[in-house]
């Protein structure tokens, strides 16, 4: 059987149904796509069109959730159909591909998320992108960069998962390029998507390692395979490598450290496009990869994570610290708060990083279109010194900026301090556990440095005095379709819909119930120490039936410093946020000043640690004359053999056209001359007299006669 | 007193298809070939009187002769239709000149 329906495994009706329309959530944006892409400007209202089908898939996600969460909430909802069957594979053997879908609990909350921050994103753009000339191209592109996350979300298998990622950066490409006109913003593009495929190539690799060990590519098989003992090649080391290999895929599409670079040039497309993609999901989608794949990860790999997102997270915090334009700030942001994510999952606190994933997506998405926002109500202008005092004319952009910010600082009663404590906690534990004691150094640095960089932001753009007058004279708040995304993600951002206590999120639904660290399968000798289980532990899991993957000393240890935890992040909080007042709401201290005085500083982190010199200066400019190198390689070597080959060639060809000419054609034309000059001889006798030919007559009739001789 | 036998009609017929060939190889005028031509054809029919009187053929001979009689008055009626023609083409019946079939 080369395909067959959808096989459920031990489902009920219900399942069946939620899988259905799981099914339909993944095609709806599709559909809309393949409307906007095929009808052109034929259809007046397309968008409209779009951002119900969005609003469907939201409605559609939110029952999947509901679903989920409340009735199979341990219990993980898988529909596969078999896609590639072959028997007789040569070194394979039989080879076996399913295409599937699962749902799990992380699987509906960001299906949820997604969904919400695209349908949102869809409604700001109605009125953003109005009179541009590919409306509708626009919102098409938004269709396809919907659909192709949803599948990521959504699959069971890491082969599903590889063509989505790519289909996500195609048209990542095809949203940050939007505006192609600019040659800024066409270049942007560009390297967003050679960047990525950098670390798809090492995705691929790591894929092919699991996949040639295991002839399959479902995440399931894999774990249960590794579980029981069978690692590939047999050797502990590929197991690592694999890890590390999948995880390079998540440092291009997160942007992490050193492949950070394309995101703050992604600024260039739309600010909707920046809030979708470069908030809740083509990033995110790099976190959840490696969430997807966190039980296979060794110790060795756990901690290169963690210390890829500790340097991520510290050196585009010190980057934020000083760039002016307001988009550029909230991308080195989220470079940052991306690495925080990764180096939560290095850690070893999965919870943690998956719920700052979710909260980041909507004070992120919030901030993103908040600045869209102003942006839009300064026609165009970028640069935060050129605005100030916007909080009178923008006073819901305004509000919903402000408690984003809040969030993102990590102050209390905002998800932002929930899941941000709950990283910084499991950072120390780390610390304390393996004493690596940098990364929870780094990630404290980094609380201060975010919270005073966005304070910096909100400060200089929405406090003060106004710098350009004629702007802000003409700065109005705009209409609800942009308002009210921006009043939505920020309640969103606000601590009860994750946790009822607003200081502790361990107790809250969304730790306690719904995301579990799952049980790694890593054999025991290349764990952490701390995630070794002990015998205790082990009892533990049998009495509660829950997955419970850290040592009984680990769990210890994470409540002995979530509250140390809590008070330091309180206080760098503070901090930050105090510093950035008394520089410049209360211009307490002169921050130019300061600049001047650590000015070879200044201009490091002002100028992004010169990344984009040093890719340019030796890994561009190397690949340049590398390529110029095989340019003329292929010029002179290539070619030059091809041109011999082609003239040795031409010379055979003449010789034989010699012989030709004179043998051949000698043979030809003397066989010719020889029977025309026959001929001319026997012409002759030929008179025409008729006369002649009777004397021939008789005399050859005479000769006959005394030849034969018939008397004689 | 000389008996007429077979070699002088034989001698006789000779003579006269030499003539007629003569006639036929010198003459010019289509019509004077033409006349050798008869000539010809009559020496053959001596030959076939001859034989049949001397021979033990039965009448066969004259029979013959007399149909060649007749073929040559059928063959010089065409013939001489032809030479018509022929001046009417060339506005001559010099043979000499009638080599058309020569290029």
């Amino acid at each position: 059987m080369w395909m067959r329906l959808i096989n459920l495994k031990n489902s009920t009706m219900n399942e069946t149904f939620i899988l259905n329309i799981s099914i339909v959530v993944l095609f709806l944006p599709l559909l809309g796509f393949a409307l906007l892409i095929f009808s052109g400007k034929k259809l007046p209202k397309a968008h409209i069109v779009e951002t119900l089908i969005l609003f469907a898939a939201l409605v559609l996600s939110i029952i999947i959730g509901f679903t989920k969460l409340a009735y199979y909430r341990d219990h993980n909802i898988i529909g596969e159909l078999s896609w590639i069957s072959l028997q007789n594979v040569p070194v394979l053997g039989s080879l076996n591909i399913d295409l599937g879908i699962k749902l799990d609990n992380l699987t509906v909350i960001m299906l949820f998320v997604v969904n919400l921050i695209s349908f949102l994103v869809h409604l700001f753009s109605i009125e953003y992108m109005k009179g541009d000339k590919r409306y509708n191209r626009y919102f098409a592109y938004l269709g396809i960069f919907t659909f192709s996350m949803l599948g990521i979300v959504l699959t069971h298998n890491i082969l599903m998962m590889y063509i989505f990622w790519e289909l996500v950066g195609l048209s990542s490409y095809l949203l940050i390029g939007f505006w192609f006109e600019k040659k800024s913003a066409s270049d942007a593009a560009k390297k967003a998507f050679l960047v990525n495929r950098i670390g798809d190539i090492g995705m691929f690799i790591g894929i092919m390692i699991l996949f040639t060990n295991y002839k399959t590519f479902t995440f399931d098989t894999i774990f249960a395979q590794i579980s029981a003992g069978n690692l590939p090649f047999n050797s502990p080391i590929w197991l690592t490598a694999a890890g590390i290999l999948i995880f390079m895929g998540a440092v291009g599409k997160s942007a992490q450290f050193p492949l950070h670079v394309w995101l703050p040039d992604a600024m260039e497309g739309p600010t909707p496009v920046s809030a979708l993609i470069h908030a809740a999901t083509m990033v995110a989608a790099g976190v959840y990869l490696v969430a997807r794949i966190f039980v296979l990860l060794t110790a060795d790999a756990m901690l290169t994570i963690a210390i890829i997102g500790a340097v991520t997270a510290f050196v585009s915090a010190t980057i934020a610290l000083t760039q002016n334009d307001i988009k550029k700030v909230l991308a080195y942001s989220t470079v940052s708060q991306l690495g925080y994510m990764i180096m939560s999952l290095g850690v070893g606190a999965f919870a943690f990083a998956f719920f700052h994933l979710v909260t980041h997506a909507f004070f992120k998405a919030c901030l993103f279109l908040g600045s869209g926002s102003v942006i839009h109500a300064m026609h165009h202008e970028q640069d935060i010194r050129n605005m100030g005092g916007l909080r009178k004319k923008l006073p819901v952009t305004y509000a919903a900026f402000l408690i984003s910010t809040l969030a993102i600082s990590g102050v209390p009663f905002t998800s932002g301090f929930l899941s941000k404590d709950g990283i910084l906690a499991g950072t120390l534990a780390f610390g304390n556990l393996t004493g690596h004691w940098l990364i929870p150094v780094i990630a404290f640095v980094v609380a201060l440095m975010t919270a005073f960089y966005m304070f910096r932001l909100v400060i200089i753009t929405f406090h003060g005095e106004p710098r350009d007058h004629h702007k802000y004279e003409h700065a109005h708040e705009s209409k609800w379709v942009m308002t009210l995304p921006l009043v939505i993600l920020s309640v969103l951002s606000i601590f009860f819909w994750y946790s009822y206590n607003p200081i502790n999120a361990e107790s809250g639904w969304f730790l306690d119930k719904w995301i579990k660290t799952p049980a790694t399968i890593v054999p025991q000798d290349m764990r952490f120490d701390f995630m070794k289980s002990t015998a205790f532990v082990e009892t533990a899991q049998q009495s509660t039936g829950e997955y419970i993957t850290h040592s009984e000393n680990y769990v210890h240890t994470m409540h002995s410093v979530h509250y140390p935890a809590m008070i330091l992040s309180l206080v760098v909080g503070g901090i930050g946020i105090l510093l950035a007042f008394s520089f410049y709401q209360w211009k307490k201290f002169d921050a130019d000043k300061l600049a001047a005085r650590l000015s070879p500083l200044y201009k490091f982190s002002m100028n992004k640690w010169y990344f984009d010199e040093l890719y340019n200066n030796y890994i561009v400019e190397g690949n340049l004359k590398f390529s110029r190198f095989l340019s003329w390689f292929d010029n002179t070597i290539i070619d030059g053999i091809v041109n011999g080959a082609a003239k040795v060639t031409r010379l055979v060809s003449e010789v034989n056209n010699l012989f030709d000419k004179y043998v051949v054609d000698g043979l030809v034309n003397f066989s010719a001359f020889l029977s025309g000059s026959i001929g001319m001889g026997f012409r002759k006798f030929q008179t025409g007299k008729v006369q002649t030919y009777v004397v021939f007559v008789v005399f050859s009739v005479i000769i006959l006669l005394f030849i034969f001789r018939p008397f004689f | 007193m000389l008996q007429v036998g077979l070699n002088h009609y034989l001698f006789v017929s000779a003579i006269l298809f030499s003539l007629g060939i003569f006639g036929i190889v010198t003459r010019r005028n289509a019509v004077m070939v033409l006349m050798g031509l008869e000539l010809v054809l009559n020496s053959a029919n001596i030959n076939f009187v001859a034989f049949a009187k001397f021979g033990n053929f039965g009448m066969s001979g004259q029979i013959i002769a007399l149909f060649v009689i007749i073929l040559a008055a059928a063959e010089a009626a065409i013939a001489l239709a032809i030479v018509l023609n022929i001046y009417k083409t060339f506005s001559t019946v010099n043979v000499d000149e009638i080599d058309k079939l020569k290029e």
